[in-house]
């Protein structure tokens, strides 16, 4: 029973790790920026080593978000046909498009990197 | 037992089920904590707070109506929109949402009640409290006048009355409630299903409401340690938002709109979740997409914590921030996008009928489509440069709040009255109450687009003929009165007098899923069995299941033992794993709210003594709740539950539902520390020097000391759990007894740190922030020493044993949680200033 119990707290988390690697992308660029402009650069100053950091951020988070997608189409094309792997399979699909939906938000947020280059 | 019982066995059966789940009657009604009675007053009180702060609506359009106008004063103005908007985010949108889920969440999971009715009735209690509290105010000319936003210094620094702190306490207490009611909701959706209903079963209100709840978890908190701050500023003079004191009005910002942003969402999507239940229905056939939707629902309730700082492109933030925050905000469109587009294409593939809830559904994503896009148009921040704070943006959050979640409420209440009184709402009366709304916010709203982008700003409780303003206002005020009668009328259909009206047929729509299978008039029981679920649409897709679930040939048909039972099943499978006792009714939830409503409604008057006093009844009130109503040991292992199944009576540790609940109130408590050290670091971002030099303190040997003596104290809980486990009574009460002593040291070592160093918490926003983590940690600390000894007690009078040890694994729990707290505090304050 208890490691039945495992393994269900375990999938049912794998829908939030996706949307969590969006959350810490957005938050650590933010953070990254805000401290930045405030305590290094100044209002006018640079943001060279943001970008940077931008950039390495937005790698390992697609590169994490592809492993996630790639792991859930497994789970949904490995899972046993009919009812028995039925939550399987969704949990799979789910984890999978969330990845989807995560890598388009952070591409999003890493344009913003590309297009402005100062703390102003 | 079930399946070849005679009639009259049936009978029997029935008969105990109703009177163990009886409604007490007389005065005694009030003492009442089922689903069905809480539910329901708490959707009466938050449509009549609806109903109170739609007549400030047409007050202040009467007063905009015309230009120079001196109906109302700008002072009376001023808190005629403050309390509009509080009232509707705060006693409506929210409370509406978890009355709704506590009413009906049940029924849709097939399940005897939520796993905590008395929490529910307790949000309930405190809600109606701090509501009538806050609401009133305005009789006396007392009510709050900073927006529903608050910002600091108008509320801190300009408003003197007690407005405001009526506003930052009354809601800090509401929000506690609307925490409750999240843990309540979270573990309900998770561990209450019926057998058979795994997680790619559940109906998408289930979805939807246990991801608006998580959010409520990690929204809250923010938003009560912001009023605590702003409030602790207001009462004693410490300056977190005071910039001569080192403090940043911009913090409350942040900490506000942490909150206000995915608060929207937690409004949207519990209300969204509705037309999910509805729209198959009348389309005839299963929802399109049900995977997409679930993800549109997770994608958005992560999205949403990224876009608060789109409240703040006016404050001067470094264009990457604005960026960052505009790129979130344009991305939220898609999941949000996604959804609508699956209800379109169900619509689109199925048949659908005409119906009232279904032109409330369509009239809906009219209106929220257009608040989507201008939504859209603000999260572009060189467009809301012009947009801010005129009446465009009124335009927009009525466009999106009145599409995204009255229109969709009201669809739910003509589809599901049925469920609570037993009887239709009028088809003629809907149709007529849906065109006046219609037009009425059409007429209304439409034009303040034109009026906010010709300048005209929000909140002016005048403005001088001739800008151009005039005639949109008059419109805009014709408009929403056509809206009040639509209201008008919906408040007629509801409560006239229905006693020559038939009794509405057993699922009346003809819907799918598992809430339609209730009698009508439905009985206090929820479901009379609890049956085995296999599909999504059970009512359309298992023959014979209304019937069998009648005849009690599925799950707990029975109450012998005279006992409220629910099922717990596994969260993502839905396999039983426990029969769970739950407490019948009580007035102790209704003391436990006065208790704790009168420490905060005497501290708005600083009338300190009652207000502890009043802190001690609650803290009595709630060990007795406790002490008597919860970890109860059951007169055997375990019983029958129905078809020959097995289930134990008592579990402990994640096992149990009290371990869930505390687990994830833990999560926001841990959410409101965050927020709180994310004030240090704020504070430490706009500051060339902070701690300030010469460094002030606290000094590093009093909060290692406090570190090292909370280290032991938890260590000694944890070792407490396992000798209690192993029946060493001995050692567990050794380990209690002296890890409550060693904690009393610790936290006291805690507080010496500011005190020894002389912090003064008024002078600057640094001492402030110390004392307030050393506060908040210490306070903790406080109530782990209550667990600890309170564990002793259940203990020694044999509540607590080795094999009944619920109670000492939730206290570890909330150890692990508080350890956290402490290292992280001394991290902050004794750590940090050694680096910086």
């Amino acid at each position: 029973m208890t490691t039945e119990h495992q393994e269900q707290r375990e999938s049912l988390w794998i829908l939030t790790a996706a949307p969590a690697i969006w959350l810490s992308h957005f938050l650590l660029s933010y953070i990254t920026g805000a401290i930045w402009c405030a305590k290094f650069a100044g209002s006018d100053g640079s943001l060279g080593a943001v970008r940077v950091a931008m950039a390495v951020y937005t790698s390992v988070a697609l590169g994490g978000l592809a492993l996630i997608g790639w792991r859930g189409r497994r789970r949904t094309s490995a899972s046993p046909r009919g009812e028995a792997g039925a939550s399987d399979r969704f949990l799979g699909h789910a984890s999978l498009l969330l990845s989807g939906l995560a890598a388009v938000a952070i591409l999003y947020a890493s344009l913003v990197a590309v297009f402005i280059r100062s703390c102003r | 037992m079930t399946g070849a019982s005679p009639g009259d066995e049936q009978h029997a059966q029935a008969e105990r089920l109703l009177q163990v789940w009886k409604i007490p009657t007389g005065w005694r009604y009030w003492s009442a904590v089922n689903n069905e009675a809480v539910g329901l007053w708490y959707i009466a009180t938050s449509f009549f707070f609806f109903l109170f702060a739609g007549v400030l609506a047409l007050l202040m359009r009467t007063q905009l109506a015309v230009p120079e106008n001196e109906l109302l004063s700008a002072d009376l103005y001023g808190q005629t929109f403050t309390v509009h908007g509080s009232v509707m985010m705060f006693l409506f949108a929210i409370p509406m949402f978890e009355a709704i889920a506590v009413l009906l969440l049940p029924q849709m999971l097939g399940a005897r009640d939520l796993p905590f009715p008395r929490l529910s009735a307790f949000g309930f209690w405190c809600f109606v409290l701090g509501g009538i509290f806050l609401c009133g105010s305005i009789f006396f000319d007392a009510a709050p006048r900073g927006g529903w936003f608050m910002y600091p210094p108008l509320t801190s620094g300009y408003q003197p009355g007690i407005g405001a702190d009526i506003w930052l306490l009354g809601f800090s207490f509401i929000e506690v409630a609307a925490i409750a009611g999240a843990v309540e909701i979270v573990v309900g959706v998770l561990k209450c299903r019926p057998p058979g209903m795994r997680i790619h079963l559940m109906p998408l209100y289930a979805w939807y409401a246990l991801v608006a709840s998580a959010m409520v978890l990690f929204a809250f908190p923010p938003l009560i340690v912001g009023s605590l701050l702003l409030e602790v500023e207001r009462a004693f003079g410490w300056p977190f938002f005071d910039p001569a004191g080192g403090g940043d009005p911009l913090l409350w910002q942040h900490l506000f709109w942490l909150f206000g942003h995915p608060e929207v969402y937690v409004i949207f999507l519990p209300s969204v979740a509705l037309v999910a239940m509805i729209v198959p229905t009348f389309a005839r056939r299963p929802i399109l997409g049900y995977g997409w939707i679930v993800l549109s629902a997770i994608g958005t309730g992560f999205l949403s914590f990224g876009l608060w700082v789109h409240h703040m492109y006016t404050t001067g933030l470094p264009g990457i921030s604005l960026g960052l925050f505009s790129a979130a905000s344009t991305a939220v469109a898609i999941p949000t996008g996604v959804q609508f587009f699956c209800f379109l294409a169900t619509l689109l593939m199925g048949r659908v009928t005409r119906s009232t809830p279904m032109l409330f559904v369509f009239g809906s994503l009219a209106i929220f489509v257009l608040g989507g896009l201008t939504g859209v148009m603000v999260a572009l921040a060189p467009f809301d440069f012009q947009a801010h704070d005129t009446f465009f943006v009124v335009a927009h959050l009525h466009y999106a709040l009145i599409g995204g979640a009255v229109f969709p409420i009201i669809a739910g209440f003509y589809y599901y009255f049925p469920l609570v009184s037993g009887k239709m709402l009028s088809d003629r009366l809907g149709k007529l109450a849906f065109w006046l709304m219609f037009i009425g916010f059409n007429v209304g709203f439409l034009p303040m687009h034109f009026t906010g982008l010709r300048g005209m700003p929000r909140r002016v409780y005048t403005y001088p003929a001739g800008l151009g303003f005039d005639g949109l206002n008059l419109v805009s005020t014709i408009g929403t009165f056509i809206l009040g009668a639509g209201v008008a009328v919906l408040v007629w259909d509801l409560v006239r007098p229905r006693s020559r009206q038939p009794p509405a047929p057993r699922d009346p729509w003809s819907a799918g899923t598992l809430e339609w299978v209730q009698e009508m008039p439905g009985k206090p029981w929820g479901i009379r069995s609890i049956p085995q679920v296999d599909s999504r649409y059970p009512l359309w897709d298992q023959p014979n299941l209304v019937h069998d679930i009648d005849a009690g040939r599925f799950y707990l048909p029975d109450a012998e033992e005279g006992l409220r039972e629910t099922l717990v099943t596994s969260a993502v499978d839905a396999r039983p794993v426990l029969c769970q006792r739950l407490p019948g009714s009580s007035f102790l939830a209704l003391a436990a709210a006065l208790t704790t409503g009168g420490f905060f409604i005497f501290g708005t008057f600083h009338w300190w003594r009652p207000a502890v006093a009043s802190l001690g009844a609650a803290l009595a009130v709630i060990l007795f709740w406790l002490w008597t109503g919860t970890a109860r040991r059951p007169e055997k292992d375990e019983k029958d539950v129905g078809s020959g199944l097995k289930l134990p009576l008592y579990a402990s540790g994640p096992a149990s539902i009290g371990w869930w609940g505390m687990f994830i109130t833990m999560l926001a408590d841990l959410t409101a520390f965050v927020s709180l050290v994310f004030g240090y670091f704020f504070f430490w971002t706009i500051h060339d020097e902070f701690p300030p030099t010469p460094n002030p303190g606290p000094g590093v040997f009093w909060p290692g000391a406090a570190a090292a003596a909370l280290l032991t104290s938890w260590g000694a809980t944890v070792l407490a759990r396992r000798w209690n486990r192993r029946d060493r009574a001995f050692g567990c009460h050794a380990a209690l007894l002296g890890g409550a002593g060693v904690a009393t040291a610790g936290g006291a070592a805690l507080i010496a740190g500011p005190v020894v160093t002389g912090l003064d918490p008024a002078s600057h926003a640094y001492p402030a922030t110390v004392w307030l983590l050393v506060l908040w940690t210490a306070t903790h600390v406080a109530i782990g020493v209550v667990m600890q000894l309170y564990c002793c007690a259940r203990r020694l009078v044999g509540h607590m044993t080795a094999q009944h040890d619920a109670d000492i694994h939730n206290v570890v729990l909330y150890w692990h949680f508080t350890i956290l707290t402490v290292v992280i505090t001394v991290a902050v304050i004794a750590g940090f200033p050694l680096l910086a």
